[in-house]
């Protein structure tokens, strides 16, 4: 772990608040059979098929869980040299009239949850449109808030939130240390 | 990546962030809204001093589905019919604001020259008897597509050589992603340094058939006949005329390709070109999607 | 010019890169040779201290465009230019504007260097009316006029026409003349535009192959046996060439052979960015050939140096490679090319750059008064060279109209301090006197 960094939370910790939310997305949705679950990539898309296997063991429903990529909706694009893009894969039966969950690692500005918005308009017309994250780091810079959240984390904007999960990183953590500079993208962040 | 102007240009981690950028850009033809808000208030030209309709939709189609603003500049009925020259018509456009400038030119180099003049991104759409570096991508997304993998893919590319722009970049780019080349072609379409380029060759089309997961047929012009190429269409047909009968000799996954238009009793049968096999119309789909990529790719970022 | 120069004290220069002597120029010749002269009354002294200095230079292969192309050179700017480049006799060739190929065209170019009065200019005759390859042009009422032509040549265009290219050989003898042929088989270099081989094929251009000069080479120093003329080959560019010529060479053809400054020098890798500035006619071929030139160059077996240089306007080479013009400047460059590829090199020493670039080029065209050597009572056409003096090479700062040298953003080894023709400095101090 570099110098200066602390993990805020473990792997059970965050076992915890997937199963949390996992039943808070049942309870809300009210029995979640129109629930489609869409990760933001890369670490939203792990964390939305943990969420489909919690809501699939508490319910014995399957939940459609996909992907949706962002990128070529940022307002930041012109700030860094193009970059490669992740996965979009709608679930069959597509996204009219469900419930679409959108799930992400870490909320910071809104910036993305705001592209992911104009990226599910393009896509298809849902009935309703929710917001889960495994941390709320605050500093919002849109009207834009989490219907879920796993830990409300009070940060300052010289700190850096970076969530590790198994499928992607080898190990469960989420990790509080300071800012990294990022080449263009400083401000925004690449967590938004 | 500033510009695209030679296959070779691309290293392969590069032409695969190409293949794979297409690969996920191909789902917006299959979506309702056909567009993404990419580029939105960039500028792409489109110069066309050769008459391609088929190249040029597939670009105009590509910037328009990421937002761009498009400009069609032909030469002809423009100031360019009137002598000015690609450098002049390159400053005005620099003038007008081109992000990017889609050249397509009879000259082998006019998009490397072009490049000098413009700050702008250039993008090659087929320079004389050079490169087209697009179609190359196009073809080897096309076959991955429907191969899997292009590492230790064996590929004939049949026909003119020496004239084709194509082939300048598909022997390039396919080599730069481990894919194993053969031309395939009477010995005088074939360039004379020919065993210096990264593949084989091969003056029969029979023997390589068995042998090859791709056969790709470039486009034969009647008058390389008059200049003296080949003795006659018959005789060329003959040798290196794809037809059913060939097609058999092809191991069951093969596939036929071709860049287009096609000379149909020439190179390729007209029972080929309608088989399953042949992906003419894939291309030209999977054209779309790859341009797209590259328009991304280099105008898309800072 | 003033007519009634001064003499010139030249102090510790070095004739042929010998031992330092000094050398009295007085009234067109050389007056005295020798260590520790004294200035007579009335002379200026030129310190030429470290400098070589070699008999003016003599250019068999120029092109002066004037008339019809004064946008690209004229006679009195590329006159400067050859002065600059230490040139005191320059052939203009006869592609102009009207093609040279009357004698009223030819004496009109001989008139214009007399009145530039800054090199002697020597107009080369068209071999063929219009250059087109049909019929003789009037070779002989060339010959007698007030020009005086002795080189014939087609030069841009090939006598590819057997009969014809015999009959031009054969009747040139009458008066001492001889044909320069540009070798190049024209159906197999129909819209060629550079150098065949690798390159080419990587970048897409049609290709000019070596076979096409070789061919012709080989066929005209045959026919030139045959018809006991006298030949010469411009612009050899290839290595196959050089063999040919040495082979007719031993088998007692009389042909002389040139090479170009370029083709000592670059090749066709230089195309790769698609610059016209390195597009020329024949084109930039193979190190291999490089190599070869420069050896044939040493031992004899190519005569002499000449620039070919080709004055373009800007709009010629800032366009499409296929759309441009083929050609590129030498006069102000050449010296320091020969210097960095055959001197520094070890393959010349100084008395055979004078030998190449001076006495045997005025030998060949049959040019009085120059390629002399620099002893008393010849006459006083001087270049006084800097080989310590490296300058970067910017086709701007040239003497010449047109800035299409390929050598720009090169460093060359030496300069031009001084020329001097007829005891009358044309250049001073690196400039125009």
């Amino acid at each position: 772990m570099p110098e200066g960094t602390r993990a805020v939370l473990d792997g059970p910790e965050i076992d915890r608040a997937l199963t949390r939310i996992a039943h808070e997305v049942l309870e809300r949705t009210k029995g979640g059979h129109e629930v489609t679950l869409l990760g933001v990539p890369s670490r939203g898309v792990p964390l939305a098929q943990r969420l489909a296997r919690r809501i699939e063991r508490v319910e014995e429903l399957a939940v459609p869980a996909g992907s949706l990529d962002i990128t070529m909706y940022r307002d930041d694009l012109r700030l860094a040299p193009a970059r490669a893009l992740g996965r979009t894969e709608i679930p069959d039966g597509g996204l009219d009239d469900r419930v679409v969950v959108l799930v992400d690692d870490v909320l910071f500005s809104g910036r993305t949850v705001r592209a992911a918005l104009d990226a599910l308009g393009d896509l298809g017309r849902p009935r309703a449109v929710q917001l889960a994250v495994l941390v709320d780091r605050g500093h919002r810079e849109l009207p834009i808030r989490a219907d879920y959240v796993g830990k409300n984390l009070p940060t300052s904007l010289r700190e850096n939130v970076d969530v590790r999960l198994s499928e992607t990183d080898g190990q469960d953590a989420v990790l509080l240390g300071p800012a990294r500079p990022r080449a263009g993208a400083a401000e925004t962040g690449e967590e938004c | 990546m500033r510009h695209l102007l030679s296959a070779g240009d691309l290293d392969r981690d590069q032409a695969t962030l190409i293949l794979d950028t297409a690969s996920e850009l191909a789902q917006v033809g299959d979506r309702s809204v056909k567009k993404l808000p990419t580029l939105r208030g960039r500028t792409v030209v489109n110069l066309f001093y050769e008459d391609s309709t088929r190249t040029r939709t597939s670009f105009e189609l590509a910037a328009k589905r990421l937002s761009a603003d498009v400009i069609n500049f032909s030469a002809k009925g423009s100031s360019v019919s009137k002598g000015e020259s690609l450098k002049d018509t390159a400053l005005t456009l620099q003038a007008m604001g081109a992000d990017g400038v889609v050249i397509r030119h009879s000259a082998s180099g006019a998009a490397h020259r072009l490049a000098h003049w413009v700050d702008g991104s250039v993008l090659n759409a087929g320079d004389g008897t050079h490169e087209h570096p697009t179609q190359a991508l196009l073809d080897a997304f096309t076959m991955r597509n429907r191969l899997g993998t292009l590492e230790g893919l064996r590929v004939a590319v049949v026909g003119d050589v020496l004239h084709s722009r194509v082939a300048r970049s598909t022997v390039q780019l396919l080599t730069t992603l481990g894919a194993e080349v053969t031309l395939v072609a009477p010995p005088t379409l074939l360039p004379v340094s020919v065993h210096t380029w990264p593949c084989e060759v091969s003056y029969g089309l029979d023997a390589v058939l068995p042998e090859s997961d791709v056969v790709m047929l470039l486009r034969v012009q009647a008058e390389r006949m008059r200049e003296s190429f080949f003795p006659s269409v018959r005789e060329y047909t003959r040798n290196y005329g794809l037809d059913g009968e060939r097609l058999g000799r092809m191991p069951e996954h093969a596939l036929v390709m071709h860049p287009g238009p096609m000379v149909r009793g020439m190179e390729i049968s007209a029972e080929v070109a309608d088989s399953p096999r042949c992906t003419v119309t894939e291309q030209v789909a999977n054209g779309v999607s790859l341009r797209m990529a590259v328009l991304y790719l280099l105008l898309g970022g800072s | 010019m003033p007519e009634n120069h001064g003499p010139y004290l030249i102090r510790g220069a070095r004739p042929l890169g010998g031992d330092p002597v000094d050398l009295l120029l007085r009234d067109g010749a050389v007056a005295r040779v020798g260590t520790g002269l004294e200035a007579p009354e009335g002379a200026e002294v030129v310190d030429a201290d470290g400098l070589i200095a070699l008999p003016g230079l003599v250019d068999l292969h120029t092109h002066l465009r004037e008339p019809g192309r004064e946008d690209a050179e004229t006679v009195e700017t590329g006159s400067r230019s050859a002065a600059m480049g230490g040139y005191t006799s320059v052939h203009a060739m006869a592609n102009t504007d009207p093609v040279a190929d009357t004698a009223g065209v030819v004496e009109q170019v001989w008139h214009l260097g007399r009145e530039a009065g800054l090199c002697d200019v020597r107009p080369v005759g068209a071999v063929t009316v219009g250059l087109a390859g049909k019929q003789l042009a009037e070779i002989g009422a060339m010959a007698d006029s007030s020009a005086a032509v002795r080189v014939f040549s087609d030069d841009g265009i090939c006598v590819s026409d057997a009969l014809l290219m015999r009959r031009a050989l054969e009747y040139v003898k009458a008066f001492d003349g001889v044909v320069a042929q540009h070798a190049q088989e024209p159906r197999l270099t129909e819209g060629a535009q550079m150098n065949e081989g690798c390159v080419s094929d990587r970048l897409g251009l049609s290709g000019w192959p070596a076979v096409a000069e070789e061919a012709i080479i080989a066929r005209d120093c045959l026919l030139a046996q045959h018809v006991g003329s006298r030949l010469h080959v411009c612009h050899v560019s290839t290595k196959g060439s050089v063999e040919i010529i040495r082979w007719a060479k031993e088998r007692g053809c009389d042909v002389t052979a040139e090479v170009t400054p370029h083709h000592l020098l670059l090749t066709d890798e230089l195309v790769e960015g698609y610059d016209p500035v390195y597009k020329v006619n024949p084109p930039l071929r193979t190190e291999e050939d490089v190599l070869a030139l420069r050896e044939g160059l040493a031992d004899g077996t190519i005569d002499v140096v000449a620039t070919d240089h080709a004055p373009h306007p800007v709009e010629a080479k800032e366009t499409e490679w296929s759309n441009a013009a083929m050609g590129m400047t030498g006069l102000e460059t050449a010296l320091a090319v020969v210097q960095r590829t055959m001197v520094d090199t070890g393959l010349l020493t100084w008395e055979q750059v004078a030998d190449r670039m001076s006495v045997t080029p005025a030998r060949i065209g049959r040019v009085e008064g120059h390629g002399r050597a620099l002893g008393e009572g010849g006459p006083a056409n001087v270049v006084l060279y800097d080989p310590a003096a490296p300058v970067d090479v910017e086709g701007a700062a040239m003497a010449t109209k047109s800035s299409n040298t390929p050598f720009r953003g090169m460093t060359l080894p030496g300069r031009v301090r001084a020329t001097f023709l007829r005891g009358v400095p044309t250049v001073l101090e690196g400039k125009i006197a």
